[in-house]
């Protein structure tokens, strides 16, 4: 089936066999190899991405269901070199050690922030559920999506998360 | 001029790895993509024990992509065994340990045949249309009935299930007293005797990034790529093994997500994976799915500990007697029989003991074979005795505390050498402890813990202790040598001085989520005096850093850290020659801080980077020094670290229910000198999430055939954030008195000293009314029966809560 996708603000149009996941779409023939897959029961998390600014678990979307979607990843955060607040959130707050589940953890913690923009702690440990971590112990990723949810206050910036709208996000910068 | 740099150890640098781990900017091993490359699947026998009969895989050899199909016969003269590199003692029944099953499958997952196709899809494809018949053998899963007369055998041509007994006796080895005697004479003096009986339930690493290994056969040397903690012993081993020369295998570890123990391991699926590669001569791709990573990745734990604990009445200890039955599962993998052993030397833990035994037999079982995990031996004793310290406090009516206190090593008596036979060189039990206690406010807990049961509160509250020590930094050779390990504990680093005045470190350390790049970069910027972002640490590569021992047992700081700053001491003395020749002063004459050589009591000096370019150029050097400030250092430690500290959990269980919940958790750990306290916090916070997921959560569950019910992440339950509370962590520091850097080692700490915490809470949470055991983990049903059958309550597991998604708080959902 012929497809047409967005991704990363890049559009796409290609031939996948129906039973194709969109993680293996984004990564076998997109080659956003950023998303990675944890798991195939849809229980880690790692590969969220967002589908027309909404968190999926890109394992249980056939990439089929995208036709006609937007897509972002992690590899879509950044912009101008600028990394996105829960990005800069996650490593000032030492909310990642092997780093596997990050992208997951920050694509879902984006989704929650757009919900909820002043989460409780429980807040965050409830809405962070379907992502699974296992080095952090959660006491740093949960730190680190208050403080993202500080910085994202009015004046610092709303629109960074929603980045389904114009998100251009060419750049993928390192910077600290 | 005066250094105004602020120190570099101890400071909390936010991590260097972060920027690529953040932007999606990683080498995972899955992401590698080659010219040409092919991709392999496996296929796994469902049955635990089982004759292959015969195996048809012609349909699926014809299948559209399909390059190859291989089996156990076609490999069998090509495959070797997999390596066990610690024969515990010399009589050990080591099985022969094939990649692939030739004839006989002795676990549920255990490789069978393999397919490399075009794609994933097409090799998983013609896996499925593999016809297999099996003729069904006897399981045995119980370690116990395994080692009955007359159990049917996992491995016939051994004779036996029982793989080895390994016994230390400090009667023997001159270490203490005869432990036996010193039991009878208790007996008969009426002290204390307590008999309690453990179990450690099995668990599974459970990292994240599931494994996955490359191999490109098409260079001069064959170069594998593979998320392993190990590549430099997967290297070896596998020239070992399959007889290529060491010289024509390059091992890259990549960016590697989580390993724990977990993959540290000579895979059969590495074996293969480079067997096929080598066969078909294109670059082969395995990665496994997690179901497939849960049922054949190792397992850990899974222990049955028998203990006696002899005391006086005023609680002084007498004696401890240990008996362990130690699952390997079905075969051996690179150190499976070392595993509980290592644990031999903690049971003692921190306390002044006369006399010791311990006794460990292992048992083979028609399971996925045990390995290391997290702690590796060492949470296992942890747990055992700290639960009897709190049952000796029960039966002589003391706060756990005091009876702590009353027996383990006071500061003032560092070093100490314990029945164990090993000397622990310094701690402060008394200081973490105080800490903690505040932290904590134990004497209100204890206070609301009485009003609560005074009233009759259907939720009750329990206040878990743990003062655990450990031993880590794996290292040193000497001993792993009279344990009988394959191999030594060293570490190697190297250092390159750049013309530019910029540093490369090379350390044979290989990190999978710890932190290296950064702490390192610290240590070196520490010794050399340059910029942190001078620094460049690099790791993972036979090639680049072309020897080491790689990263496991807490050891990477304490052996491979410290080889580092010994190597930057090297570089510093041979820029100390070229800089007193610059100078032209005396070498006596110069003084070496934060980065520059300064003659003394004069403004003249030079700073390193402009002696690196002095070195480079070489045009003007002292008569008999080479032009290079590199160095490098292989380290062997003369003793193990020994971290320890104080853990005090607040449970909270609903007596009506079963569920337990922690209220409040409180640990402060002495890991020595710190470099990076941010790196130190997060490793106490996962090891402390891994566990209480062991008190609470995990375990892996056989059914009665030996099929793992538990192989998803929804049935195996790794907690998530809402699973788990906030904890209070902090630090007291006593200094390694075995390393020049003073530091002791973190990665293990949280897991060893957190489950008996958790499961002593639960257990005061309950005792009064009759209970003295609740079997790990400690779901709902688990907690529940006991309380309900009260005393001595350690129920059957099949019964009680030993089936898939046990007991997690998040599974049904509601608020806490």
């Amino acid at each position: 089936m012929r497809i047409t996708v967005t991704v990363d603000g890049v559009t796409y149009s290609d031939e996948v066999e129906p039973r194709m996941l969109l993680v293996q779409y984004l990564r076998e023939r997109l080659g956003k190899v950023g998303t990675v897959v944890g798991c195939d029961t849809s229980n880690c998390g790692a590969c969220t991405v967002h589908l027309d600014g909404h968190s999926v678990k890109s394992c249980s979307v056939l990439a089929v269901q995208a036709d006609g979607c937007e897509v972002t990843t992690i590899e879509g955060l950044a912009r101008d070199g600028q990394l996105h607040p829960v990005q800069q959130a996650f490593h000032d707050n030492h909310a990642l050690q092997c780093g596997f589940c990050t992208p997951g953890m920050i694509m879902q913690a984006i989704d929650l922030l757009a919900d909820n923009p002043e989460p409780t702690e429980d807040a965050v440990r409830q809405g962070l559920e379907g992502n699974l971590c296992r080095c952090t112990g959660y006491q740093n990723i949960v730190r680190a999506v208050r403080d993202a949810a500080e910085r994202m206050r009015p004046g610092a910036g709303p629109e960074v998360e929603r980045v389904s709208e114009g998100a251009t996000a060419h750049a993928v910068g390192g910077g600290e | 001029m005066t250094a105004t740099i602020e120190p570099e150890l101890g400071r909390p640098r936010r991590r260097k790895e972060d920027a690529r781990l953040i932007t999606g900017r990683t080498r995972w091993t899955d992401n590698i993509a080659l010219p040409g490359l092919l991709h392999m699947a496996v296929l796994r026998s469902p049955l635990a024990h089982a004759k292959i009969s015969r195996l048809d895989a012609e349909a699926a050899r014809s299948m559209p992509g399909v390059i190859a199909v291989l089996t156990g016969t076609d490999l069998a003269e090509q495959q070797g065994s997999l390596p066990c590199a610690w024969p515990i003692t010399p009589d050990m029944a080591s099985p022969q340990h094939p990649a692939l099953a030739v004839d006989e499958v002795r676990f549920a997952g255990e490789p069978v045949a393999l397919v490399v196709a075009r794609s994933a899809a097409e090799a998983r494809d013609a896996v499925e249309a593999i016809d297999v018949d099996y003729e069904d053998l006897p399981v045995v899963l119980d370690m116990e009935a395994a080692l009955a007369d007359g159990s049917p055998l996992v491995h016939q041509d051994l004779g036996t299930n029982r793989c080895a007994t390994w016994v230390f006796d400090s009667g023997e080895a001159g270490t203490g007293e005869d432990v036996d005697r010193v039991i009878a004479e208790a007996r008969e003096r009426g002290d204390v005797v307590l008999e309690r009986r453990f179990r450690q339930q099995r668990l599974i690493p459970a990292f994240m990034e599931p494994r996955s290994v490359v191999v490109d056969p098409t260079g001069e040397q064959i170069t594998m790529w593979s998320a392993t903690q190990v590549p430099h012993i997967l290297r070896l081993m596998l020239a070992m093994t399959l007889g290529v020369p060491e010289q024509k295998i390059r091992v890259i570890a990549p960016d590697v997500g989580g390993g724990f123990g977990g993959k540290l391991q000579v895979t059969p699926e590495e074996v293969l994976t480079f067997l096929a590669a080598r066969r078909i001569g294109r670059p082969v791709k395995w990665t496994e799915s997690r179901s497939e990573s849960m049922v054949s990745a190792h397992h850990g734990r899974d222990q049955i500990q028998r203990l006696t604990l002899a005391a006086r009445r005023d609680g002084t200890l007498l004696g401890l007697k240990v008996d362990l039955l130690a699952d390997m599962g079905a075969y051996l993998g690179l150190v499976t029989p070392g595993i509980p052993i290592l644990g031999a030397f903690m049971f003692n833990a921190i306390y002044k003991l006369p006399a010791y035994r311990f006794s460990c037999t292992n048992v083979f079982t028609n399971k996925t074979w045990t390995d290391a995990y997290r702690g590796a031996g060492r949470p296992e004793a942890t747990y055992a005795i700290e639960r009897m310290m709190d049952e000796l406090a029960a039966e002589l009516g003391k706060d756990p505390l005091e009876v702590r206190e009353q027996n383990w090593i006071k500061h003032e008596e560092f070093p100490y050498t314990t029945v164990a036979g090993l000397t622990y060189d310094s701690g402060n039990y008394e200081a973490a402890t105080e800490e903690a206690k505040r932290l904590f406010d134990y004497q209100a807990l204890r206070r609301e813990q009485a009003e609560r049961r005074e009233r009759g509160d259907a939720v009750q509250l329990g206040i878990g202790v743990s003062t655990y020590t450990e031993m880590c930094g794996l290292a040193p050779s000497r001993v792993l040598g009279s344990l009988s390990y394959g191999a030594g504990g060293w570490e190697h680093a190297a250092i390159r001085m750049l013309a530019t005045g910029k540093v490369e470190v090379i350390t044979g350390s290989s990190p999978h989520g710890q932190g290296h790049e950064t702490a390192w970069s610290q240590i070196i910027a520490d010794k050399l005096g340059v910029p942190f972002e001078d620094v460049e640490v690099i790791h993972g590569d036979t090639q680049s850093a072309h020897k080491g021992m790689d990263t496991y047992g807490s050891r990477s700081l304490s052996v491979g850290g410290v080889a580092a700053a010994m190597a930057a001491d090297r570089v510093i003395e041979k820029a100390s020659k070229i800089a007193a020749h610059l100078l032209e002063c005396s070498e006596d004459d110069l003084e070496f801080t934060a980065g520059r050589f300064a003659v003394r009591g004069t403004d003249r000096g030079t700073a390193i980077q402009e002696v690196a370019l002095a070195a480079f150029a070489a045009h003007d050097l002292p008569e008999g020094v080479e032009p290079s400030l590199d160095a490098e250092v292989t380290f062997d430690p003369e003793n193990f670290s020994f971290p320890h500290g104080t853990h005090l959990c607040a449970a909270e269980v609903d007596t009506e229910t079963g569920r337990v919940r922690i209220r409040s958790y409180v640990c402060v750990d002495d890991v020595g000198k710190v470099v990076n306290p941010l790196i130190v916090e997060g490793q106490v916070h996962g090891g402390l999430a891994q566990g209480i997921a062991q008190a609470l959560y995990e375990e892996a569950v056989f059914d009665e055939m030996g099929t793992l019910t538990t192989a998803t992440l929804a049935d195996y339950l790794v907690p998530s954030a809402a699973d788990l509370p906030t904890f209070t962590t902090a630090r007291t520091e006593t200094p390694a008195t075995t390393n020049p850097l003073g530091v002791k080692g973190v990665g293990e700490a949280g897991t060893i000293a957190s489950t008996p915490a958790v499961v002593n809470a639960v257990v005061d949470a309950v005792r009064h009314l009759g209970v003295n055991d609740v079997d790990m983990p400690c779901t709902p049903m688990r907690v529940w029966h006991a309380i309900h059958r009260g005393a001595g309550a350690a129920p059957t597991e099949m019964a009680t809560g030993a089936e898939a998604g046990g007991g997690l708080g998040s599974i049904d959902g509601g608020d806490q």
